[in-house]
């Protein structure tokens, strides 16, 4: 066979088995939410189908399909379509740069563990998650409900806004790793966990990680949902397997942000320590080592994302906006040029 | 080589759209189907719902996507430069392209200023 259709199938089935993976991890996350918060409000939560509740999900699932699809009347039939669909493929496009661990050999052909490695990795998993706001906007819009309306456009407007600190925050990143390749950034932080940025750049970490819980909708700046005021917010309209939709991409989008700390600022697939390749380990037990390490870090923090969901208030929507054009910004720019200024001097 | 960076990434995308199509038509087409008007009024807490939704809303939203749109333009020119830096350090320009960005943070931050004076970031 020809090199190239090789590649092609072996980008295939990287593509296959990650769908695969982030789809059941995202189910899961509704019922480990679910679970956690019932333990941290002393009860029991879901825990009837399976063991441990853990055919949950599965029920979820088919009782969204079972459910009548309703189309308000009100609502623009297409937008009101497009909205879900569009937020979901969104949400599952920037997986594509993001490196999950480090390389295999597999029948003599060195397989990088990351559906491509782009040099223009994490600018393209910004550019495409950025669109994700035309999903909520749409979505919000088409259903023709003012709640809906009111919750889109607040989620707009924060998304937009801290958008901006998230650039701004990353680019302190890029200028000491020198590089927009995901791949290269964690190898930038190989050497020891001291090289790790969240000890590199404390500033950049605290703003990025606000921005970014930002960026999902998740408390304490759920303002979009904000369910004492506006329902739920702009999938209010949504019902049956369209607002699983919603939900589904909303927890993908969870485990997006996870990955993204973890390789921007936890260095990766990185052990403490431990250096995989002097272990003497044969190079595929050290990979499914590697993806073990990457794979249990984010979900570290997609644990620390609940947490904060059930231990923290919400904003007040002025707070928000202050706090991410007033504070916030002037901080990433400081660090920006802090970074950069001793970056010169070193 | 084109395919081998940007193919895998029209695979993605290709998959994502599909997935995404198949939900939306799979389930549309098993659920059960009962007309009832009522039940495709718009929800309104209850009472029956009166007047469009799409009215007027905050120009202060309008006012932060205006902004939004300098500020992100910024960020565009920030992280090319950011990357850039340390090669510049290598060859011994350090100074220069940070005094570059000083200069362009410079016009960052007056504007800035003038956006807080003028009360466009202000909610009250």
């Amino acid at each position: 066979m020809e090199e190239w259709i090789i590649d092609i199938l072996i980008s295939l089935a990287k593509t296959l088995a990650f769908f695969g993976v982030i789809l059941l991890w995202a189910a899961y996350i509704t019922l480990g939410e679910r679970r956690f918060a019932s333990f941290f409000q002393n009860r029991l939560g879901p825990n009837r189908a399976g063991i441990f509740g853990l055919l949950q999900p599965l029920a979820d699932g088919i009782k969204f399909m079972m459910k009548e699809e309703i189309i308000p009347k009100n609502a623009n039939r297409a937008f009101y379509l497009l909205g879900p669909t569009l937020f979901i493929t969104i949400a599952l496009i920037p997986w594509a740069a993001i490196p999950f661990g480090d390389t295999v050999v597999i029948a003599g052909r060195e397989v990088k563990l990351q559906i491509v490695d782009l040099n223009v990795g994490i600018l393209f998993m910004i550019a495409v998650s950025s669109i994700g706001v035309y999903g909520i906007m749409i979505g919000g819009w088409a259903s023709n409900n003012k709640y809906s309306l009111l919750g889109a456009i607040r989620s707009s407007a924060q998304l937009i806004s801290y958008e901006i600190t998230m650039g701004i925050a990353l680019a302190a990143v890029f200028l000491l790793s020198g590089s927009l390749s995901t791949r290269d950034i964690i190898i930038a932080q190989m050497q020891s966990p001291w090289h790790w940025n969240v000890f590199v750049q404390p500033l950049g970490f605290i703003v990025f990680f606000v921005s970014i819980l930002a960026e999902t909708n998740r408390v304490p700046f759920d303002l979009a949902e904000a369910e004492s005021e506006l329902i739920v917010g702009y999938h209010t309209e949504y019902g049956a397997f369209k607002f699983a939709m919603y939900m589904l991409s909303e927890y993908i989008n969870l485990i997006t942000a996870s990955a993204l700390i973890t390789l921007l600022y936890f260095g990766g697939w990185g052990i403490p320590f431990v250096d995989l390749g002097r272990l003497g380990l044969s190079v595929n037990l050290a990979g499914l080592i590697s993806v073990i390490v990457f794979l249990v870090k984010t979900g570290f923090f997609v644990f620390v994302f609940i947490w904060i969901r059930w231990t923290l208030p919400r904003f007040r929507y002025d707070q928000l906006m202050n706090l991410g054009w007033k504070i916030l910004l002037p901080l990433a720019l400081v660090n920006l040029f802090g970074t950069a200024v001793v970056a010169l001097l070193v | 080589m084109f395919i081998h960076t940007f193919g895998p990434v029209a695979i993605q995308i290709a998959f994502a759209i599909g997935m995404a199509l198949f939900l939306l038509i799979f389930t549309n087409a098993i659920g059960p189907k009962k007309y009832n008007p009522v039940k495709f009024d718009t929800y309104e807490c209850g009472v029956s719902y009166f007047n469009d939704a799409r009215g007027m809303f905050n120009v202060k939203f309008y006012l932060i996507a205006v902004i939004f749109i300098l500020f992100d333009i910024e960020a565009v020119f920030i992280i090319p430069w950011s990357v850039i830096f340390m090669e510049f350090k290598k060859l011994g320009l350090g100074l220069f392209i940070l005094g570059e960005m000083a200069v362009f943070l410079g016009v960052l931050v007056l504007a800035y200023i003038y956006i807080i004076k003028k009360g466009a970031l202000k909610w009250d």
